[in-house]
């Protein structure tokens, strides 16, 4: 056979070049924001609300000091259970709710209950049956996190491509192979996107545990220095929470694309 | 996908030409009730040829050939393939699909050994395999690209490819060229009746085109609309040592036109 009469389009510029283009704008976008928090701290704005580099300067005393080892160990041991337990159950669940009508009949109705409604909500409730301990924290990631988990799941394999899996049936894959290798690698991009959602709402949901029942880790350290008025230390425990979110859910992304969707890398 | 047990064919037992390697036996289908999508198709399909199915929109062709791949289930009637009753895809058939369905996550490498990685061939051999058809269909350099760095006439060259691979003796194609230009399809036309005439397989192909039928096929059949009915076979008998210019200014190509042309314009009525 002759050669194909159309050509791949190369890219106009080379990829270590695109890159480090993005990340002159990330970079950018940031500088822009921690601008602004700078400028509205100085006017200022409130009393109550410090400048970036106040802010960046109680970070790096409270890091010395051991108070947000401290604190983040309090705070990571729920939400990690909690998340582990999320993501297991919900994708497991997830997809077997994807794969078969009688699992989704049962599960449809109880998450997108639990999704719509304000769980935030019962959090105080979880008290009264885990508690103030760590079993609490966790409760409260748990229903916080897992429907988002479950929901994107199995709408991820419920939608996964028709016509890849009757692909992989003509050439006679079994039913596991189907799943494995069609069903789960095409669910794989919305899966990750619930789980990072997911991930964000542990987060919402282990910080809200700590404000309103356990006074202890991260949520305590946002409000024992309020109530001492000290807003830079207190900005400071909200500024790592918030970075250390997103470090998270960025991870994620970087683990989705190495492990089902290599395709993908580079397109940023 | 299984298919749910066979009715037994009424004993007016089948006579299996040799010729024919697949043979369809009183197919009918309805997707419901009031959907009838085939009525009764009696058909074979000689080994090593080419045969078409034409018709208008609507009238059963993918059905037809699903049903032969297994991949759908008849509603009356038997396939048989090699003389054996079908009863879900199998090793000896393999599609091309309209759409590609290549694995976006995977390299054309990795999608043209996809048929071989799931009978569990060994990475080496199957990648070995897949690179020789990878080059056969004019891919050579793109194994390690991803179908999203192709454009479409690559994506069909590398489902070509897919199906060359798990080395079956039919290959189904449903309107492989319709998602692609003029150009590639036409130069596309040439490259497919090339390998085939190394490779020795049987083509059960469908378009719309009645240039391409005429163009490529050894047979063609011709569907009436919903509910699908063999209205007639055309054998058009064009050697293909002359020249692609030879052939379509040549009387058997252009009768053969005329002819199915005729027929399809009374379905306009
Ligand atoms: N899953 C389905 N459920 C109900 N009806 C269907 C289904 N699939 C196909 N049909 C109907 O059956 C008829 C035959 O469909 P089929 O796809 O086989 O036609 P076709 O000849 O391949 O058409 P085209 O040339 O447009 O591809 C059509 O009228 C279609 O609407
Ligand atoms: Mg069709």
């Amino acid at each position: 056979m002759s050669s194909p009469s159309a050509s791949v389009a190369t890219p106009i510029a080379s990829p270590s070049f695109r890159i480090s283009q993005i990340t002159i704008w990330r970079v950018l976008s940031l500088i822009l924001l921690f601008g602004a928090w700078e400028i509205a701290g100085r006017v200022p704005i409130s009393i109550a609300f410090p400048t970036f580099f106040e802010t960046m300067s109680s970070l790096g005393t409270m890091i010395i000091d051991g108070r947000m080892a401290k604190a983040y160990a309090k705070t990571l041991e729920p939400l990690v259970i909690g998340i582990g337990l999320s993501t297991a159950f919900g994708i497991i669940f997830g997809v077997l709710m994807g794969l078969s009508r009688k699992f989704q009949w049962i599960g449809e109705p109880i998450f997108i209950v639990m999704q719509a409604a304000p769980m935030a909500a019962l959090i105080p409730l979880v008290t009264f049956l885990y508690g103030i301990g760590v079993a609490a924290k966790v409760v409260a990631v748990v229903i916080l996190a897992a429907p988002i988990i479950v929901l994107n799941c199995f709408r991820a394999v419920r939608n996964a491509s028709p016509s890849l899996i009757q692909m992989c049936q003509s050439f006679q894959g079994s039913q596991i192979q189907v799943i494995r290798k069609v069903i789960i690698p095409d669910a794989a991009p919305m899966m990750f996107s619930g789980l990072r959602l997911g991930v964000a709402a542990g987060f919402i949901g282990v910080i809200l545990a700590e404000l309103l029942i356990t006074p202890n880790g991260v949520g305590d350290l946002i409000t024992y220095h309020r109530s001492v008025a000290e807003y830079a230390d207190m900005y400071a425990a909200i500024f790592s929470i918030v970075f250390f979110a997103a470090v998270t859910v960025g991870l994620l992304e970087k683990a989705e694309v190495t492990i089902f969707r290599p395709e993908k890398k580079g397109a940023a | 996908m299984a298919i749910a047990e066979q009715n037994t064919i009424p004993l007016a037992a089948p006579t299996f030409s040799d010729n024919n390697i697949v043979e369809v036996k009183g197919v009918s289908k309805f997707y419901e009730p009031d959907i009838q999508a085939l009525l009764d198709i009696n058909l074979g399909f000689p080994k090593g040829q080419m045969t078409t199915l034409l018709g208008p929109s609507g009238c059963g062709k993918t059905t037809l050939l699903k049903i032969i791949a297994g991949l759908l289930e008849p509603t009356e009637g038997d396939v048989f393939v090699n003389g054996q009753l079908v009863t879900g895809p199998g090793p000896e058939r393999a599609f091309v699909f309209q759409d590609f369905a290549l694995m976006p996550w995977a390299t054309v490498l990795r999608n043209v050994s996809f048929g071989l990685e799931l009978r569990g061939m060994a990475k080496d051999e199957r990648y070995e395999i897949a690179r020789r058809y990878i080059t056969n269909v004019g891919l050579e350099g793109f194994g390690e690209k991803y179908p999203h760095e192709l454009s479409g006439g690559m994506r069909q060259r590398v489902g070509l490819a897919r199906a060359m691979a798990v080395d079956a003796d039919v290959l189904m194609m449903d309107e492989p060229f319709s998602a692609v230009d003029e150009q590639t399809r036409r130069q596309f036309q040439e490259d497919l009746l090339n390998l085939l005439s190394i490779e020795k397989k049987t083509v059960l192909f469908v378009t719309h085109s009645i240039e391409e039928a005429v163009y490529v096929s050894d047979q063609i059949v011709l569907l009436s609309p919903r509910p699908g009915r063999i209205n007639k076979t055309v054998r058009p008998d064009i050697d293909h040592a002359a020249s692609s210019d030879e052939i379509r200014r040549g009387k058997n190509y252009l009768d053969s036109v005329e002819e199915i042309w005729h027929e399809l314009k009374g379905y306009l009525e």
